[in-house]
């Protein structure tokens, strides 16, 4: 498919701002809403992005969502300035979280970010450099 | 059955007036973890829980959710009315536990079957 027939839009991401945590995730999903998308494929795509969303705002310093849509898949790429993860298949495992105990007390870190972002999308790469930053790239099948 | 409908038949108190208390309720998911309510809750769902924080909005709009209870007598933080507000997210609070508010929507036909 050619480039030009891509829909892109990117979206900023603040790190520890949970005034706005969640908002590219809804404007992506009212997006897909608008083209007519399937259902399921809205869901799926809403719970991925919700989960790459918020792994940015509870441990980066800042970050970008970008949501690349052609004929075939949707892409959402996810790439934080910030810690990094050291172990990928460690995180990738349900129920791991380095969340902090305010975190939990507000019901996040409970370990299911990475994976719910596995089950739900149809391809997931995590890529991460120590102290550099994280890149979630995932994609959905149309 | 409608929101509205719940309300008259189960005492709890609206916290958003200018949300729509009219939607209809499909079913229930109970869960204080976000992640676990992204994951299993279903469009429809009337979401009991014990977070006050305004997090919890993001979840229910983004899950299509046809509003969150708080139990135990929680009450909603501030900002958590103001965002509920904007987004048309009904909020209530309940003085009963989740069990005991459980068996209060059971009663009415509210299931929690996937």
């Amino acid at each position: 498919m050619a480039a030009d027939n891509t829909f892109i839009q990117e979206y900023s991401i603040k790190g520890w701002d949970f005034t706005r945590a969640g908002e590219a995730s809804c404007e992506i999903k009212n997006i897909l809403k608008q083209i007519g998308v399937s259902q399921d494929v809205i869901r799926r795509v809403a719970i991925a992005s919700y989960e790459a969303e918020m792994n940015v705002v509870m441990y980066a310093r800042q970050g970008t969502m970008r949501c690349e849509i052609d004929t075939t898949k949707i892409k959402i790429t996810i790439e934080d300035e910030g810690p990094g993860i050291a172990d990928i298949d460690q995180a990738m495992q349900e129920g791991f979280s380095t969340a902090t105990p305010e975190m939990r007390e507000m019901g996040f870190g409970a370990g299911m970010g990475l994976p719910n972002i596995k089950r739900n999308s149809d391809g997931c790469e995590v890529t991460s450099v120590v102290g550099k930053g994280t890149k979630v790239a995932m994609s959905f099948n149309l | 059955m409608k929101l509205n409908h719940i309300i008259e038949k189960i005492p709890m108190r609206v916290q958003t007036p200018a949300s729509n208390l009219s939607v209809e309720v499909t079913g229930g998911y109970i869960s204080d973890l976000l992640s676990d309510v992204m994951a299993h809750a279903k469009k429809g769902d009337v979401w009991i829980t014990l977070q006050i924080h305004q997090n919890t909005v993001a979840v229910a709009t983004l899950k299509e959710l046809a509003g969150i209870i708080l139990i135990n007598g929680k009450q909603p933080a501030p900002e958590t009315i103001k965002k509920a507000e904007e987004e048309g997210v009904p909020i209530l609070t309940s003085e009963s536990t989740a069990f005991e508010l459980i068996c209060e929507l059971c009663k009415l036909g509210i299931s929690g079957s996937r």
